[in-house]
C-alpha cells in the first residue's frame, strides 16, 4: 500500500536526472559547509531549502503540461501588472526600484517573470502551432520585450538579460528564422556603443570596466573579481583541500556562500574538481535536453528546452563571472549556491521538465 | 517562412531536434571556454595566484626591539624602559572621535592634557595609525576597558615600552630624549635605507646621547610572520624572527658629579664641562637651566612647549655646546704660551703697565681692568694677576693670523667633535674671515681686543674645557667623549670606546711648566682666584675670565630690573687638578655671574673637591647602582671614597 503510494509519488521523476541532481546537491552541501566556516545552522537551512524545493519538484512533476498551460497567460498578466506596480509604487533599495511592498512582505516580481515569460511564449506558440505565421514571432517578441523593458528600467540589467535569453530560447526552438537571428545579432552588435553611452547606468559601465581591469578599483567593484580569481587560480590542479581554502576561511572572499561559492569550490578542489563539476553540469543539461526532446506537446518541448538552456546559462554566467571573464551580475550557481529562492526556482523548473517528458497521454492537441 | 503552414509534426519535430543539437554544441563549446579559463588560472598562472593568495594570507608584523639602556660610569641608570599599558585609538576605525573620547572618559580617566596631546598627534599622523589617548593605564583601568571593549571599535589597549629618564632636568642636555618619529625623521630614515628597521617603532632619539647613538640604542626589529584574515586580525603566528635589543651604553659621565655641579650652580644660568684629561671622557656636562626630558617622550603639550621655548632663561639651549661666549681672560694662558712659543716675547720679558695700551698713531686707550696698572709684568705674572695690557701689546706684536694659527691647535674656532649633535664651532677670527663675513678690512684694534679674548673671539664652554685639557696633558688633545663602553645584550660582550687623540701640540716643556705654575698661582694668595683656591689639599691650577655680554641675544620682552641683571658680565673659570697629575679638567661659565674669580671659580673648586676628595656639597639619597655592572677599565674611575660622605649643604652652597 505504502509502497504503491511511493511508486505513484515518484512515477513522474526521471531516475538518471534525479541521480545527477543528488550528486550536485551533495557537492553543494559540502561546499556550503566549508564556505560558511563550518556553520551547521547554515547547512541545516540549506538542507531545509532543498527539502522545500524537492517538494515543489515533486508537485510540479505531477502537474500535466496541459494543466500548467492554463496558468501561462494569468501568470504572465499578473507578473506584468506587478512590474507596472513596481514602476509606479516600487520601493527603492540600493538605488534600484525592484521591490513591491505588500504590507507584510516585499516581493520582487522580476523573479516571477523568469519562469512566467518562457511559459507564456511556449503557450503562445503551442496555441498558434497550427496557424503559425511570421508575425506570430513578432507578437511573441513583443511579449518578451515588454516585461524585459520594465525590468531593465528598474534598473536590473542582469535579470532583464537573463529573461531575454530564456524568451529567446523559446523563439529559437520554435523555429525563429536564422536570417532574423543573425540580423538581430548584427543589429545588437552595432547598437552596443549607443547603449553604452546612453542606456547604461554608471554603475553598470563600472562593472564592465572593472572586468577589463579589476585593479582599477581594488577596494571597490574590483575587489570581488580580484579575490575570486585569486581563489580560483591559487586552487591549482588539485586544490587546497576541503575546508583548507585560505581565501575562503580567512574572509577574503565576499559572498562566498551565495554568488561566489564557485570560488570556494575551485580553491578547495582545483582544476580536477572544476572539470568534474563542468562534466556534472554537462550531464544534467544533456539529460535535460534529452527529456525535453521527448516531451509530447509543443508547449512541453519549448518550455522544457528553454528551462534547460536557462539552467546552462545561469551556470555558465556564474562560473564566468567568478573566474573573471564575465561582468559581475547577481546570478547564483544553480543548485550549488546557498539560497532558498534560487534552489526553489531551479528544482521547480526541472520538475516541469520531468512532467513534460513523462505525461505522454495528451488530452487534446 | 511561409505565411501559413500546414503543420507536419515530423518536420517540426526534426527541426526542433536539430536546433536543440546546435544549442547543445554551443553550450559544450562555451563550457570548453570556461575550462580553458580554469586551465589558464589554475595551471598556467598558478604560481602568480598562489603568491597572491599567500600575500593575502600572510602579513609580516614587525616586533620592535627593546631600546638600549644608558648608564653612567657608576652603572646608574640615566635612561631606561618600562612596560605599561596605553590606550590607543585608530581614527580610521573609530568613527566620531569626539564622541569616542567622551565615552572613553567615562571608563578611564582622561585629563584635558591627554586630549590636547591627542589632538596634536592626530594632526601629525595618518588616519590609520594608532594614536595614544592615555599612557600608563593602571591594571584596574586596563581591566575596566577590557570589559567595555566591544563598545569602542578602533580603540585598543596596548602593552608598550616607555622610555624614562630617572634624573630628569639636570641630564636632559646630555642624555637627551626620544620623541615620536616625525615627518623629517621618517624621510631621513627612508633616505638612509633604515626605514624597514623602524617598522613598528614610533620613537627615535631626538637629542643628546639618544640621538647620537640612535643606531646602537635602537637594535634590530624582528619579524613575525602572521596569518591574518581580511580584517587584518592575526589568526596565528607562523614563524618569528626575534628582535635584537639595542646596545646598552656606559658613559664616562658621573651622575653624582653632574648632580654636584648642578647643585653648586645654585640659581645661576650657565654651563659646566668636566673632562678626564687622560682620555677625553666627559665626566659632567651641565647646562643650566635644564628641562625635564620625560615631557618630550610622548609629545609635549603646546602650552608647556611654549613656556620652555619662550622662556627668557632659554632652558632648551645646550649652553655647553651651543652657547658661544667671549672667552675673556681665560684665553691668556694660551696667548702667553703662543707669545713665547712663536718667539714674540721671552718668558722673562717684562712690560711696564700704565693701566692702558695705545696703538702708535692713535689716542684710543685700551684699558686694563686695573685702572692704575700692574706695574712691571712678565709672562708668569701676567697670568696670575690677569694683566690686560700685557696681552694687548702681545697680540698686536703677534698679529691676528699667527694668533689664530697657534690657538687653533688648542681647538679655538673648531668643533671639538664631542659625541653630541649640534655643537657650535665658536669663532677664532682672521682678516680673511672678516672680509668674507662683513666685506670689511681688519682693523689693528680688533687684534688688540682679541688678545684678551674679547671682540670677535667666541668659544663654547666645551671648547674651553678641551683647550684646558691640552694644557693639562702637555699638549695631547683628546676628542671629548661621552661614550665609555657599550654592551651587546645578545652576546653579552662589552666593548670600550678607544680614546681618540686629535692633536699633539709641541710645547717647550720649560714654557709649559711656567704657564702651569702661573695657573697654580692664580688660586693662591695674590692670584685672581685666591679665595676659591684657599686650603686646597691638591695643586689647583686655573684661570679666571670675565666676558662682556655681547654673545647671547636676549628675548624680546625686557623688564627693567632684568635688563641690568642680564647685562652683567659672564663669569668664567677654567681649571685642572691636581696640577702635577691632572685627573679632572673643568670649564665653568656663569651667565651674568659678574667676576670669574668670585662666581665661577668656587663652582669649579666644589666640583673638583667632590671628584678628588669625595666631598659632597649637599645631602643626596644616592641611587642604587644597577646590577649590570661592567668591569672598570680605568682603575680609579670614580671620586676617591665618595660612597657615603655627606656634608651639610649650608657649608658649601652659598
Amino acid at each position: 500500500m505504502i509502497q504503491r503510494f511511493i511508486l505513484r509519488l515518484v512515477a513522474h521523476l526521471d531516475g538518471p536526472l534525479m541521480g545527477l541532481l543528488a550528486l550536485l546537491l551533495l557537492i553543494s552541501t559540502a561546499t556550503v559547509f566549508s564556505a560558511s566556516g563550518e556553520n551547521t545552522d547554515r547547512v541545516v537551512a540549506h538542507l531545509t531549502n532543498m527539502g522545500v524545493a524537492f517538494t515543489a519538484l515533486l508537485i510540479m512533476s505531477h502537474i500535466p503540461p496541459q494543466r500548467l498551460m492554463q496558468f501561462a497567460l494569468p501568470a504572465y498578466v499578473v507578473g506584468l501588472l506587478l512590474l507596472l506596480g513596481v514602476a509606479l509604487f516600487g520601493v527603492v533599495v540600493n538605488g534600484s526600484r525592484r521591490w513591491l511592498e505588500l504590507g507584510i512582505t516585499r516581493i520582487q516580481p522580476s523573479e516571477l517573470m523568469r519562469l512566467a515569460v518562457p511559459m507564456m511564449l511556449a503557450w503562445y506558440f503551442h496555441y498558434k502551432q497550427e496557424t503559425l505565421r511570421g508575425r506570430d514571432f513578432a507578437i511573441a517578441a513583443l511579449m518578451l520585450v515588454l516585461p524585459v523593458g520594465f525590468i531593465a528600467k528598474q534598473p536590473d540589467l542582469g535579470t532583464s538579460l537573463l529573461i531575454t535569453a530564456s524568451g529567446f530560447y523559446v523563439l529559437y526552438l520554435a523555429g525563429l528564422s536564422w536570417k532574423f537571428i543573425l540580423g538581430a545579432a548584427v543589429a545588437a552588435g552595432s547598437a552596443l556603443p549607443l547603449a553604452w553611452n546612453y542606456l547604461l547606468h554608471d554603475y553598470q559601465r563600472q562593472r564592465v570596466l572593472t572586468l577589463i581591469d579589476p585593479a582599477s578599483d581594488p577596494l571597490g567593484a574590483g575587489y570581488h573579481i580580484i579575490q575570486s580569481t585569486i581563489a580560483v587560480g591559487s586552487g591549482g590542479l588539485a586544490g587546497k583541500g576541503w575546508m583548507m581554502g585560505t581565501q575562503t576561511h580567512l574572509d577574503f572572499l565576499p559572498e562566498r556562500s551565495t554568488d561566489f561559492i564557485f570560488a570556494v569550490f575551485s580553491e578547495e578542489f582545483g582544476l580536477i574538481g572544476n572539470l568534474f563539476l563542468l562534466l556534472l553540469y554537462a550531464a544534467i543539461i544533456w539529460r535535460g535536453l534529452w527529456l525535453a526532446a521527448g516531451a509530447t506537446s509543443l508547449f512541453g518541448r519549448l518550455l522544457s528546452g528553454a528551462i534547460v538552456l536557462n539552467f546552462f546559462t545561469y551556470a555558465f554566467v556564474n562560473m564566468g563571472m567568478v573566474s573573471g571573464i564575465l561582468p559581475v551580475v547577481g546570478v547564483p550557481l544553480p543548485l550549488v549556491s546557498y539560497g532558498g529562492t534560487s534552489m526553489l526556482t531551479v528544482l521547480l523548473s526541472l520538475g516541469i521538465v520531468m512532467s513534460a517528458a513523462t505525461h505522454k497521454k495528451l488530452v487534446k492537441t | 517562412m511561409s505565411n501559413l503552414r500546414l503543420i507536419n509534426p515530423d518536420v517540426e519535430f526534426l527541426r526542433y531536434r536539430r536546433r536543440m543539437e546546435i544549442a547543445g554544441v554551443i553550450a559544450a563549446l562555451l563550457f570548453l571556454v570556461l575550462f580553458s579559463r580554469f586551465v589558464w588560472l589554475q595551471l598556467v598562472q598558478y604560481d602568480h595566484y598562489h603568491a597572491l593568495a599567500e600575500n593575502n594570507r600572510i602579513s609580516l608584523v614587525p616586533a620592535p626591539p627593546s631600546r638600549g639602556v644608558v648608564y653612567d660610569r657608576q652603572n646608574m641608570v640615566l635612561a631606561h624602559n618600562f612596560a605599561a599599558y596605553t590606550l590607543e585609538i585608530t581614527p580610521a576605525k573609530a568613527g566620531r572621535l569626539e564622541d569616542t573620547i567622551e565615552r572613553l572618559a567615562q571608563v578611564v580617566t582622561i585629563e584635558p592634557g591627554d586630549r590636547k596631546r591627542f589632538k596634536k598627534l592626530l594632526a601629525e599622523s595618518k588616519n590609520f595609525e594608532s594614536i595614544p589617548i592615555r599612557n600608563m593605564l593602571s591594571e584596574e583601568e586596563a581591566a575596566r576597558f577590557a570589559v567595555n571593549r566591544f563598545r569602542f571599535p578602533g580603540v585598543e589597549v596596548k602593552a608598550r615600552q616607555f622610555r624614562q629618564y630617572p634624573f630628569g632636568d639636570g641630564f636632559a642636555h646630555v642624555v637627551g630624549y626620544i620623541g615620536r618619529i616625525g615627518e623629517k625623521d621618517a624621510q631621513r630614515l627612508e633616505e638612509s635605507g633604515l626605514a624597514p628597521n623602524y617598522k613598528g617603532t614610533d620613537h627615535i632619539g631626538k637629542l643628546g646621547i639618544e640621538a647620537t647613538y640612535e643606531p646602537w640604542l635602537h637594535g634590530r626589529t624582528g619579524i613575525e610572520k602572521v596569518e591574518t584574515d581580511s580584517g587584518g586580525r592575526a589568526v596565528r603566528v607562523l614563524s618569528r624572527t626575534a628582535p635584537v635589543a639595542g646596545f646598552n651604553l656606559y658613559l664616562h659621565l658621573d651622575a653624582r658629579l653632574q648632580q654636584v655641579a648642578e647643585k653648586v650652580f645654585g640659581d645661576y644660568r650657565g654651563a659646566l664641562v668636566a673632562l678626564d684629561p687622560r682620555n677625553g671622557g666627559v665626566l659632567a656636562l651641565v647646562s643650566k637651566p635644564g628641562f625635564d626630558p620625560n615631557l618630550f617622550v610622548d609629545g609635549i603639550d603646546t602650552a608647556t612647549w611654549k613656556e620652555l621655548n619662550e622662556s627668557l632663561d632659554r632652558p632648551l639651549i645646550n649652553r655647553a655646546l651651543r652657547g658661544v661666549y667671549p672667552p675673556g681672560s681665560t684665553i691668556k694662558p694660551f696667548m702667553g704660551l703662543a707669545g713665547v712659543e712663536l718667539g714674540v716675547r721671552k718668558p722673562g720679558d717684562t712690560i711696564a703697565d700704565p693701566g692702558y695700551f695705545t696703538l702708535s698713531g692713535s689716542s684710543h686707550r685700551y684699558r686694563d681692568w686695573k685702572k692704575d696698572g700692574h706695574g712691571m709684568v712678565d709672562l708668569k705674572r701676567s697670568i696670575t694677576i690677569s694683566c690686560d695690557t700685557y696681552y694687548y701689546g702681545l697680540a698686536h706684536q703677534m698679529g691676528i693670523e699667527r694668533m689664530a694659527g697657534y690657538l687653533g691647535h688648542f681647538g679655538f674656532g673648531r668643533r671639538t667633535g664631542v659625541d653630541l649633535d649640534g655643537e657650535l664651532a665658536g669663532l677664532m677670527p682672521t682678516p680673511a674671515w672678516k672680509t668674507k663675513r662683513f666685506k670689511q678690512p681688519w682693523w689693528p684694534g680688533e687684534t688688540v681686543v682679541a688678545g684678551i679674548g674679547q671682540g670677535y673671539v667666541l668659544a663654547t664652554p666645551m671648547q674651553l674645557a678641551v683647550a684646558t685639557m691640552a694644557l693639562a696633558n702637555d699638549g695631547v688633545v683628546y676628542k671629548p667623549q661621552l661614550l665609555r663602553a657599550w654592551k651587546d645584550p645578545a652576546s653579552g660582550k662589552v666593548s670600550y670606546a678607544a680614546p681618540q687623540i686629535v692633536d699633539r701640540i709641541r710645547i717647550t716643556p720649560e714654557y709649559l711648566r711656567l704657564v702651569k705654575e702661573a695657573m697654580i698661582d692664580v688660586t693662591r694668595p695674590g692670584g685672581t682666584a685666591s679665595a676659591a683656591g684657599a686650603n686646597a689639599p691638591y695643586l689647583f691650577a686655573g684661570k679666571t675670565g670675565t666676558a662682556q655680554v655681547v654673545g647671547i641675544k636676549q628675548g624680546a620682552r625686557y623688564v627693567e630690573s632684568q635688563v641690568h641683571a642680564r647685562h652683567r658680565d659672564h663669569a668664567l673659570f677654567i681649571a685642572f687638578a691636581p696640577a702635577d697629575d691632572p685627573k679632572i679638567v673643568v670649564a665653568v661659565m656663569v651667565e651674568n655671574g659678574g667676576h670669574g674669580g668670585s662666581t665661577a671659580a668656587p663652582i669649579a673648586r666644589k666640583v673638583v673637591d667632590y671628584w678628588l676628595l669625595g666631598k659632597l656639597p649637599t645631602i643626596y639619597a644616592p641611587e642604587e647602582a644597577a646590577d649590570e655592572a661592567i668591569p672598570d677599565e680605568v682603575e680609579d674611575s670614580g671620586p676617591a671614597g665618595s660612597e657615603s660622605r655627606v656634608v651639610v649643604p649650608e657649608e658649601i652652597v652659598e
